[in-house]
């Protein structure tokens, strides 16, 4: 449900430049409220994430002291009765690579399909995409459990999990695709192509896909930040992928401090995905 | 859209006379296939199911036990914890998004909150849980919270972590639309600075914040990850009462209650989200 906005295309700048417009005194003291309120902010946004980082270098066995064994036992970490951590950060990485895949092959096709040929179809799409925006995580899994119970007669394991997240990433995918999508001029596109005797696959992979990239690594991006958090459907599936590794970790040990250096290691890992996607898109601007 | 008509008789002569085609819909054939599966089959597993004994039989009558004082109960703590929180964030988020939008568009501070907003929106999850826990939970390293554990003062406060970022995404464009002009304007005709707000700034924003405000709504609605990690002994609202009910049976006889509750849900979303599109419409008038 969070961000609803894709990140690559938030900071837009507004047209006008807001300064200018406002008397001198009136700016100061404006000025005195947006640096009180970036302190207050900062410090609300900073300061757990502060107490994780140093929770994660603290040895396991002594309260107060510094060790960077939490950082090696990432790797290593084996509770009793769960399966080892890293298996499940294995999982859950393997899930974020095919949800993706996935996600591109069956939406990328259809939607420029759709703009080309099938247009009345355009908000039956959209509809459709945004519909799981409207129906929770909690509400999908209870539903999925009769057609999980027949996935599991043909393979138990826990990357079946992408089936379902592809419909949750759906909405955002959709966003992020459809804003790079009416950034190009598809019509003209697939007409100089089709005239040059390229078929509709050609027109589709090779022309269109390659022209909307940033918008796919948006859609990527948005996509893998999504299936690293995940939590509702594994562990009510009774699956085990990062998140659900990392609760069960924490009821069997309470502050284990191998839980914050991961918890840590997944945030850095998902704001560098989005900080890529952030650089891209400003690129991008800046060209046009 | 000029365009389109030449397509339609430009492109024919390339592909007519060739073996009949199939209609151009065929395309969006797997896409639907994958949508019905996952996304269709499951939610209408729950309604159905939603108005059927565990036997399988009809019974409309289940819907009565909505009116459960327990059932009503988790309803009403979803409803307090989503005011609260959306409340809370949204407002707290539209002074931050404000502070943002008022500085430099193409400023440092505002891609960096841009940016860091559109990561913690995402957070929650079962790491955020761990995060405040070491902060101001029972080993804190900031302080010990006594209402840390107290619903909803302590999971309120958790769930701003992601609810002030998503607020900050959402409301900005909203901001940035007031065009200077209008603050001129005003400034000429000798308003002072509550009176812009009081009479031109505030009613404009208005149904973009409202909207807003109920998109942050549904969206602490759905999440379940966070609460559940933060106390998975005691359910105070209908996620927690639901992955309950689908892990053991005990409760009201003869009602399928994970597809009750979860039935439940799908209008309360409806609802806010009905709502947050109307609103959406209403703001787009001045704003653009």
């Amino acid at each position: 449900m969070a961000a609803v906005t894709s990140v690559g295309e938030a900071p837009l700048a507004p047209s006008a430049k807001r300064p200018p417009g406002m008397q001198a005194g009136r700016r100061r003291r404006l000025n005195i409220f947006r640096y009180v309120v970036f302190t207050i902010f900062g410090l609300f946004f900073l300061l757990p994430l502060l107490a994780v980082a140093r929770f994660s270098l603290e040895a396991p066995t002594k309260l107060g002291t510094w060790s960077v064994t939490a950082w090696r036992q990432i790797a290593s970490y084996q509770g009793t009765g769960i399966p080892p951590l890293l298996s499940s950060i294995e999982i859950t990485l393997e899930l974020a690579v095919i949800t993706c895949a996935v996600m591109l092959i069956l939406l990328v096709p259809t939607m420029i399909w759709v703009q080309l040929r099938v247009q009345w179809l355009a908000r039956t799409i959209e509809f459709l995409c945004l519909l799981p925006l409207t129906i929770p995580a909690i509400v999908l899994v209870v539903g999925l459990g009769e057609i999980y119970v027949k996935i599991q007669r043909i393979s138990l394991s826990a990357l079946m999990l992408f089936w379902v997240y592809v419909i949750l990433a759906l909405p955002y995918a959709y966003r992020a695709l459809a804003a790079g999508l009416t950034a190009i001029d598809v019509t003209t596109l697939s007409e100089a192509a089709r005239s040059l005797g390229a078929s509709w696959f050609t027109v589709i992979v090779r022309v269109i896909a390659p022209n909307m990239r940033a918008a796919i690594l948006n859609a990527v991006v948005l996509t893998t930040s999504l299936v690293l958090g995940e939590f509702t459907i594994a562990y009510l599936l009774l699956y085990t992928n990062l998140q659900v590794e990392l609760y069960s970790i924490s009821r069997n040990t309470p502050n284990a401090s191998v839980l914050f250096s991961t918890t840590l290691a997944a945030l850095v890992f998902t704001f560098l995905l989005l900080l890529i996607v952030s650089y891209a898109g400003r690129r991008r601007r800046g060209r046009g | 859209m000029a365009v389109a008509t030449t397509t339609k008789t430009g492109a024919r002569p390339s592909w007519a006379g060739r073996r009949p085609s199939a209609p151009p819909w065929v395309g969006t054939v797997p896409f639907f296939a994958y949508l019905a599966v996952f996304l269709l089959w499951p939610t209408g597993i729950v309604i159905v199911d939603a108005v059927k004994n565990p036997n399988g039989a009809w019974a409309f009558s289940n819907l009565s036990e909505l009116g459960n004082p327990l059932v009503r109960g988790y309803f009403i703590g979803s409803f307090k914890l989503c005011l609260l929180s959306s409340l809370t964030g949204a407002v707290l988020g539209a002074i931050l998004a404000y502070a943002v939008a008022s500085g430099d568009p193409d400023g440092v501070i505002r891609r960096l909150y841009v940016a860091v907003s559109g990561v913690l929106a995402q957070t929650g999850g079962v790491t955020l849980a761990f995060a405040f826990l070491v902060t101001i939970g029972p080993v804190g390293l900031l302080f010990h919270a006594s209402w840390y554990f107290d619903f909803p003062w302590g999971i309120t406060l958790i769930y701003t972590y992601f609810q002030i970022p998503l607020m900050v995404l959402v409301f900005m464009p909203a901001i940035d639309g007031l065009k200077i002009q209008w603050r001129e304007a005003s400034e000429n005709l000798g308003a002072s600075s509550w009176q812009y707000w009081r009479h031109v700034g505030g009613p404009l924003l208005l149904p973009a914040f409202l909207g807003a405000t109920l998109l942050l709504f549904a969206n602490a609605l759905s999440a379940f990850a966070t609460i559940q990690a933060w106390e998975n002994q005691i359910a105070y609202i209908v996620p927690q009462q639901i992955s309950t009910a689908m892990s053991s049976e005990v409760g009201l006889s003869n009602v399928n209650v994970a597809d009750l509750l979860a039935l439940g849900m799908v209008v309360m979303v409806a609802i806010v989200m009905t709502g947050y599109a109307l609103l959406l419409r209403r703001a787009a008038r001045w704003l653009r």
